[in-house]
């Protein structure tokens, strides 16, 4: 009972982090109906460039604004600079630009930066907290990452749900011709929308680092697991992206804690078969096609 | 003024539209009249700046419109009711007035508009806050000229008001466009398959037939040209 305590805690934190990937992923396809392969990969670069900024002031926060922020700005240069040439084409031209761009940042990476695994500092204790003579299997960075995740959710749905800018993004995604129409400038919400994205993929690159560890294709399995929580969640929906992450926290855990931890990856991989076979269109999507 | 200059429009080496001329003035409505494929929706398109005509232009109040995008489009008051209304349906009656006044940037102003749409169509006012897919049709057309509104064009240019609904509803459509040309002093570029009901209501009217101009008259006078009628209407 105990051991299935801690590992529902673990797997709440961890799917917390797939949750955030699982994000990215959703607002890239919302916006421009794209799978951004090389979601892990810019999660990755960004998080080397908290790493530089961290050594160079010796302040986690400034490498973690500094992620963001690269993340905001790699994710709007990808879209204008890339995405953007091959919209009109069939839309598997995008995903292998993605693709693309995976193996491109992973290449750049270390030649920047070096090629070893390098440890990532955590703002706050990764160690279980103890009261008195018992350890909680909680640590405070767990705690950080379900609350920053959170925060992030609740600040995106505040976004699309209340705000002006959200509408015309929602518009934006949903029908782009009609949102020009009523003078939505739909080009430049679409290279907003991969900059925001990019931004929850970097968050995601900061906490998953400290317990993972820092190499180029350090989030690799981070995507594959992020994928297949979008996926679960419908693709399209960023509270299925929530739901989706904490599912699949849970089940790698349990999985990993029952079985063996060799089998996470391929658990991943037989529940995104699963979930495809028995509902493609996601657990949190109403069947709806896209129409222009 | 909206002035049409030998405007063409090819879709992959298909000539939509060839060389068509035309003057919409600062108020009443021109109907724009042809049977299917005559380029009236193509013609509606390249002025709203969705399409790139291959030659001619397209100038309002002296002003070049030509490769202006559509989103720049509306900023100079014209705006565009595509065909079925294109309401979006994911969105509630009330976003999507919202959404066509955003770029205006002018919160007082977007409560003034929300409050004349609701006084001119007040079934949408009481369906405001519903999806905007559980509209009926009718209801979804005056959404969708309700929302033109929000942006306070001046140039409303509709494709196929009438489109699939029923006659009593075709008609309040119709009467709704004529009062708001009449006493906002509006200006309409009305294109429509449905002859009968479009001469009721316009001032001008234009023929199109296989992407070019038959005939350009005053309304009530191409109502009783009956050679035209019976060659390019059907009637």
């Amino acid at each position: 009972m105990n051991y299935f305590f801690v590992l529902t805690l673990t797997g709440v934190a961890a799917g917390m982090i797939y949750a955030a990937l699982a994000m990215a992923l959703v607002l890239v396809w919302r916006a421009t109906r794209v799978v951004n392969f090389a979601q892990g990969a810019m999660a990755m670069t960004t998080t080397y460039i908290a790493l530089a900024v961290i050594q160079l002031t010796g302040n986690y926060w400034f490498g973690f604004i500094a992620a963001l922020a690269a993340g905001l700005v790699l994710g709007a240069v990808a879209e204008r600079g890339i995405v953007r040439w091959v919209e009109n084409g069939p839309p598997l031209n995008a995903v292998i630009l993605t693709l693309g761009l995976l193996l491109i940042l992973e290449a750049v990476v270390p030649m920047i930066w070096g090629a070893q695994i390098r440890s990532f500092p955590a703002p706050f204790s990764i160690s279980a907290v103890q009261v008195g003579a018992a350890f909680i299997p909680v640590s405070p960075f767990n705690l950080f990452t379900v609350g920053v995740v959170l925060l992030v959710m609740v600040a995106l749905l505040v976004l699309f749900r209340f705000t002006g800018l959200g509408l015309s993004m929602r518009a934006a995604a949903f029908a782009p011709e009609i949102a020009r129409l009523l003078g939505v400038r739909v080009g430049r919400l679409l290279t907003f929308g991969w900059g925001l994205a990019t931004m929850a993929g970097a968050l995601a690159g900061l906490l998953v680092a400290p317990s993972l560890l820092l190499y180029p294709n350090n989030m690799d399995a981070i995507l594959v697991y992020g994928f297949t929580a979008a996926v679960l969640g419908g693709l399209d929906s960023p509270i299925g992206a929530l739901v989706g992450g904490l599912a699949m926290g849970l089940a790698l855990s349990f999985i990993g804690g029952y079985l063996g931890p060799d089998l996470e990856t391929a658990g991943a991989l037989a529940i995104l078969i699963a979930i495809l076979m028995v509902r493609p269109q996601g657990l949190f999507v109403h069947a709806a096609e896209r129409r222009v | 003024m909206l002035e049409v200059d030998g405007l063409s429009v090819s879709y992959g080496g298909v000539t939509a539209l060839d060389g068509v001329s035309l003057r919409i003035p600062d108020d009443g409505i021109t109907a724009v009249l042809g049977p299917n494929g005559a380029g009236k929706s193509t013609l509606i398109r390249a002025i709203a700046g969705l399409v790139r005509p291959r030659a001619g232009t397209v100038s309002y109040g002296g002003r070049l419109l030509n490769g202006m995008s559509p989103e720049a489009i509306v900023r100079i008051g014209i705006s565009m009711v595509p065909e079925g209304g294109g309401i979006i349906r994911e969105f509630t009656v009330d976003e999507n007035l919202r959404l066509a006044h955003l770029w205006r940037r002018d919160r007082a102003d977007l409560r003034k508009a929300l409050d004349e749409v609701m006084a001119l169509f007040p079934l949408l006012a009481a369906r405001r806050h519903l999806p905007a897919n559980s509209l009926s049709g009718g209801e979804r057309q005056m959404l969708a000229v309700g929302r033109a509104l929000m942006s306070r064009a001046q140039l409303l240019l509709l494709d196929e008001p009438s489109l699939g609904l029923a006659p009593k509803v075709i008609s309040l459509i119709m009467r709704t466009i004529h009062e708001l040309s009449a006493r906002r002093g509006l200006s309409v570029l009305l294109v429509e398959q449905n002859a009968r009901s479009a001469l009721s209501i316009a001032n001008e009217a234009v023929l199109l037939s296989s992407g070019r101009t038959v005939a350009s008259r005053r309304a009530g006078e191409l109502a009783h040209e009956e050679e035209l009628w019976h060659a390019y209407l059907g009637y």
